[in-house]
């Protein structure tokens, strides 16, 4: 269960650095950057501007997109190079 | 305890002397009349070297409070000053230094609010902020509000508190006005007030933390709740404290201080700097056999509500004086509170309202005098026939 207000710090103090990572702001999206792994060139320009660290990387290569945590702001796909548009942001309620 | 010859000092001097004497780390201030000269002189102990304080002069209020919050946020012990106006801009601040745990220390000095603008003594500016989780600590002359600053660091500082702290002095009336006080040494305030351990410090590199960060619908509400928790806490604090000044020093603290008031009928309850006038009152009317006395309360944040009901639940009427209106039509804040502590009473005194001395309009024995006669008649059973009034104004 979420701490009580007597296990919480006081004054609203975060006491440890990162822990933005354990606070899930993904419900907050109306639409969802779906990536497409065929087109994407891995330029990683998605992965530079996403002000959520959402896109998830592996060895140098953009797998998907943390929905934890994005926020559906649409930055990636107006950054995705206008000759791959690799990202498409489609809606939420046409998502399963 | 301490036996110390007696020195002339105003209000503002008192205060000023006793910011010297605890030297905080940080001060941070912009001045506004009447209480220009707490900061003034300080900077003065300042440029003496006679403190170790940073002093930082900003363009505001707001900004000084700011300035406050951080240094507070960063681990120092911090005090300032201010008055009316001052505090009010200062108010968006206040309830962020107060919500973040930051035990700073304010003299405040009591002054009415524009408009019209009015550079003289009521308690709205002070009671414009009573929500902000602020301890307020009202003085009824420059000793009390001498003892009220040193006491006031280790009652904001305790760690079951960490709040900040108004003390609080009437414009001219104590800001200006010169008394005899009794000082202790710089050592024995010292000793009394400790080192100061912050609870966090924003420049601990080791330790990193955020201090303000945003609350949403699933955390506010428990931060909050930590506050009252905190001022609950402070209610023990504060007579702890109080009690251990009186053992060192010989003059002891509560939330309020009784006048006559054990085996009286009929009394006052006010705050400030009036109770001075009204102990004139009480002795001329009790030689006359009227068994009359006087609460002055001291702590009006935290309220001790139960406390109070306790001390008034024998009297047969009640005036509560306030020196602030509400303008809620149905009592001044003091009143409105005062009451609602005496509601679970079995049987209840009467009780009525007097909003007196805004911008400063003088109050008299005499004046005072008038009420503990008009309390006489309704003890007697005598209709009242008007709850709230407004003492002192031209009809
Ligand atoms: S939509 Fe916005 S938050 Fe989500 S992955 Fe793209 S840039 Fe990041
Ligand atoms: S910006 Fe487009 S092409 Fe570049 S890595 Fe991201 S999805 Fe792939």
């Amino acid at each position: 269960m979420t701490k009580t207000w007597k296990e919480l710090p006081e004054g609203g103090l975060i006491t440890e650095s990162g822990n933005a990572h354990q606070y899930e702001t993904g419900d907050w999206r109306n639409l969802r950057p779906v990536h497409d792994q065929e087109k994407c060139i891995n330029c990683l320009f998605c992965w530079i501007y996403c002000p959520d660290s959402a896109i998830i990387i592996k060895d140098g290569k953009v797998v998907g997109v943390d929905y934890a945590h994005c926020k559906g702001c649409g930055i990636c796909a107006r950054e995705c190079p206008e000759k791959v548009k690799a990202i498409k942001m489609v809606d939420e309620s046409e998502c399963e | 305890m301490s036996t110390k010859e007696l020195v002339a000092r105003t209000g503002n001097e008192a205060m000023a002397e006793a910011m010297r004497q605890i030297n905080p780390d940080v001060v941070a201030a912009y001045p506004i009349t009447p209480a220009t000269e707490i900061v003034q002189l300080f900077s003065s102990f300042v440029a003496d070297g006679l403190v170790d304080t940073e002093f930082v002069t900003v363009e505001s209020e707001h900004s000084a409070m700011s300035a406050c919050v951080g240094a507070s946020a960063a681990g120092a012990r911090v005090m300032t000053g201010t008055s009316s106006q001052g505090l009010i801009l200062m108010a968006e601040i206040l309830y962020i230094a107060a919500g973040v745990r930051c035990p700073i220390i304010l003299a405040e000095v009591n002054r009415a609010l524009s408009s019209p603008i009015n550079i003289h003594c009521d308690h709205s500016d002070t009671m414009s902020v009573r929500d902000s989780g602020w301890i307020q600590i009202f003085s009824e002359n420059s000793q009390e509000a001498y003892d009220n600053m040193i006491q006031a660091v280790r009652i904001g500082e305790h760690m079951d508190v960490r709040l900040p702290v108004m003390v609080t002095t009437d414009g001219f009336i104590i800001s200006h006005g010169l008394e005899a006080i009794s000082m202790l040494e710089d050592k024995e305030v010292q000793d009394f007030i400790g080192p100061y351990k912050a609870a966090y410090s924003l420049l601990d590199v080791g330790k990193p933390i955020t201090v303000g960060a945003l609350d949403f619908t699933d955390f506010y509400f428990e931060h909050r709740r930590q506050t009252a928790q905190a001022m609950e806490n402070g209610k023990k604090v504060i007579l702890e404290v109080g009690r251990e000044f009186g053992e060192k020093f010989g003059r002891s603290y509560g939330f309020f201080e009784g006048y006559k008031l054990e085996d009286a009928e009929i009394a006052l309850v006010m705050l400030g700097s009036t109770a001075g006038t009204a102990r004139v009152a009480v002795d001329k009317l009790r030689e006359a056999g009227v068994k009359c006395g006087l609460l002055k309360l001291r702590v009006f944040r935290p309220f001790p509500a139960v406390e109070l009901a306790e001390a008034l639940k024998h009297l047969k009427a009640i005036a509560v004086m306030d020196r602030s209106d509400s303008l809620s039509t149905a009592g001044g804040p003091l009143f409105t509170e005062v009451r609602s502590a005496l509601y679970d009473l079995p049987s209840r005194p009467a009780m009525v309202n007097y909003i007196y001395g805004l911008g400063g309009r003088d109050i008299t024995v005499a004046d005072l005098e008038g009420i503990y006669q008009e309390l006489q008649r309704i003890s007697g059973g005598g209709q009242i026939q008007k709850t709230l009034q407004y003492l002192g104004v031209r009809e």
